[in-house]
């Protein structure tokens, strides 16, 4: 059988998730054996070349662009991850939601924010090419079909790495206390 | 006129992409990164206990938590006028200290690092982290994770949790540091000097050795007049962890030294419909717009810009490093400091050189007496009600601002973030590189690749950029004529 292929992407969030999948020390080179990468931020490779087994998201769906990526990642892997809070809940940046409307976020950033000294037309960012922001943060599985979580804020190495060897051999995941417990 | 779009940018870490505009000719007429992410954080931090806001700002950013968790915990020092004794401030600093050796090692090795040890002109595939380890063999590659493993070691023991620590209290620390631990950091405090030594060779043998390499670093594509900023400590040398800010003109000479909250007096910011980042610029120069020199207000804070500020090192080795990189470019020596290095590409040097001071730093702190004193907090009785917090981040000065009510509650955030201080300057270098490599329309892989070599250098963190509310950081190229219509979008394929 040829190796299994991962691809990762972040949509709205920090980034923190994709350091975790750093933080797996010295067993990225065994994963490195174990599979094969396509897309990731953390590579060169920028568009999906292939279809892909194992697609792992981090952060939720904050504008359209988000959206649009997430349905790529559904359309091209087999399975598909959400990877800590942003993914599986919105997380931080769903601190926004039922709060602020996006045009107070808008206005903060840009009217009134006391730094901002030159704006004489009052700007709000409006270029065609920038994505709409959403109404509210939206969790991923709220636009697409979600098959795993891995909870967390970032959640453990031990744990994404437990998680993608289990996904990978076919063999129950290990869960003790401390890969279980999360914060 | 036609637009070029690079999308995704990778290798950094974030979101956003770089937008090329053409003539007629098909030559460059502008070009910039477009951010196309604001998360709110400023404003849904309105409303939560002051307390919160080391925990809840450092999710802006899962590279540098520690920045942000360090300059927010600074700011409630501030808003409850609180001064932390000093085993917690060098406990912090400590923390820091090692979170800069990772963050250096990681941006060296794994993001900017693979343009120069694997090639800018190799293919796509093997320009990564793995393409760097098969490179210099995986015996070295072994290093670089445990480099990075054993100092996130020390962020856990000491901070409580890896990533995004939670040790930060207003008034100090929330831990002491047992002597047993101390032991074990000063051990890999040793071992951090002794990887940053090796890696600082590894760059003189891979780069500096390489005329081709130092050409493409001290070419004009590269090269950019602009002012610096950095924290200064008492004797006006680095300090990552606190300081006044100095700001030196293009030309070296000190153009003000201000302390962190009076920030509002120095630093203002421009908005453009075409991001959702704004531009800060030095209030007292003025925003002429996208331009070099002397009348600009652009600025640049980058670990070269730290060391085109800084009299010196505060550490020997760093010291002896720091005079080659000066004499190497041949700046004269003014005063204490030598006139500004220009060359942009020498960021990832004046990076490594960084590596090094933090390791030698953390080393002193590792063996300093007070460190393991139980003396780790002074408990608030107050509240003040504003406070700012500054630190120097790994990608610039960033800076927090908080205002309360009287009970504590957040009623106004305001942050700059290291990146943000370099986005003038990196739409800039894009545009010189991207005016030099394309002509007639002409756009090819290898050309893009050092489009987006301007723009790593500065190891720009879009996360932190984009704190502010929408997500995405993605290559493509779309053509556009003069009015703005779409004529093609081509996407970059590998
Ligand atoms: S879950 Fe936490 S670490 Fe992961 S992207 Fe969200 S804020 Fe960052």
């Amino acid at each position: 059988m040829s190796k299994p292929i991962i691809a990762t992407t972040s949509l709205a969030g920090c980034f923190g998730c994709h350091m975790s999948i750093l933080d797996i020390d010295e067993r990225i080179l065994d994963l490195i054996e174990l599979v094969e990468f396509n897309k990731s931020p953390i590579d060169d490779i920028k568009t999906f070349t292939k279809k892909c087994d194992i697609g792992i998201i981090e952060g939720g769906c904050c504008n359209s662009e988000n959206i649009h990526v997430l349905k790529t990642f559904r359309e091209n892997c087999k399975i598909l991850i959400s990877l800590g809070e942003c993914a599986r809940t919105g997380g931080l940046p769903a601190m926004r939601n039922n709060k602020v409307t996006v045009k107070e976020c808008l206005e903060e950033a840009y009217l009134n924010c006391v730094t901002v000294d030159d704006n004489p037309d009052n700007i709000i960012p409006n270029d065609e090419e920038l994505p709409f922001i959403l109404d509210k943060v939206y969790p991923c599985h709220e636009i697409v079909k979600i098959d795993y979580f891995l909870p967390g804020c970032a959640p453990r190495a031990d744990l994404i790495w437990n998680a993608l060897v289990a996904l990978i051999t076919g063999k129950p995941m290990d869960l003790p206390y401390e890969v279980v417990k999360y914060d | 006129m036609k637009r070029v779009t690079i999308d995704p940018i990778s290798r950094l870490e974030g979101h956003g992409k770089i937008e090329i505009f053409l003539n007629d000719e098909g030559n460059v007429e502008n070009a910039y990164l477009q951010v196309p992410e604001l998360r709110g954080f400023e404003q849904f931090s309105v409303g939560r206990h002051a307390e919160d806001l080391p925990v809840i700002t450092q999710r802006i950013c899962g590279v540098c938590p520690e920045a942000h968790h360090m300059a927010s915990v600074k700011a409630l020092d501030a808003v409850f006028n609180v001064d932390p004794p000093p085993a917690a401030k060098k406990i912090r600093e400590l923390l820091y200290s090692a979170f800069y050796v990772t963050d250096h090692t990681t941006h060296f090795y794994a993001l900017g690092g693979p343009d120069f040890i694997v090639g800018p002109d190799a293919p796509p595939l093997e320009r990564n982290i793995l393409g760097v380890i098969h490179k210099v063999g995986v015996d070295i590659g072994k290093q670089v994770i445990a480099c990075r493993s054993r100092n996130h070691q020390v962020i856990k023991t000491l901070g409580g949790r890896g990533i995004h620590p939670t040790g930060g209290v207003p008034g100090g620390w929330s831990k002491a540091l047992k002597e047993e631990d101390r032991v074990n950091i000063e051990k890999i405090a040793k071992e951090n000097i002794e990887f940053a030594l090796f890696s600082l060779k590894a760059f003189d043998d891979i780069v500096l050795k390489n005329s081709d390499y130092l050409n493409l670093v001290t070419s004009d594509i590269y090269h950019h007049k602009t002012y610096y900023m950095g924290l200064v400590d008492k004797n006006n040398q680095l300090n990552f962890y606190d300081g006044m800010v100095r700001v030196v003109a293009p030309s070296g000479k000190e153009f003000v030294k201000y302390e962190a909250k009076d920030y509002m007096n120095h630093i203002a910011e421009r908005v453009e419909p075409w991001t959702y980042l704004k531009f800060p610029y030095l209030k007292n120069v003025g925003w002429k717009g996208f331009v070099d020199g002397e009348d600009s207000g652009v600025y640049c804070a980058t670990p070269l810009s730290r060391l085109n500020c800084t009299d010196g090192m505060p550490t020997p080795k760093a010291q002896e490093h720091y005079q080659q990189m000066f004499e190497t470019f041949g700046s004269k020596k003014l005063g204490k400091r030598y006139e500004p290095v220009h060359f942009r590409l020498a960021t990832h040097w004046a990076r490594l050189i960084e590596l090094l001071y933090a390791a030698e730093r953390m080393l002193e702190l590792a063996t300093d007496p007070e460190i393991t004193s139980p003396d780790v907090r002074v408990i608030p009785t107050t509240i003040k009600g504003e406070g700012v917090g500054c630190v120097e981040a790994p990608r610039g000065t960033l800076t927090h601002h908080y205002k309360t009510d009287e009970n504590g509650v957040i009623t106004h955030a305001n942050l700059i973030v290291g990146t943000t201080n370099n986005y003038a300057p990196i739409s800039m270098s894009i545009k010189r590189a991207a005016e030099q490599l394309i002509t007639k329309g002409k756009v090819n892989e290898g050309m893009l690749n050092k489009v987006e070599m301007a723009f790593r250098l500065y190891d720009p963190c879009l996360s932190c950029a984009t704190h502010n509310l929408p997500g995405k950081m993605p290559l493509q190229i779309e053509i556009k004529n003069s009015c703005g219509e779409s004529l093609d979008i081509i996407r970059r394929d590998i």
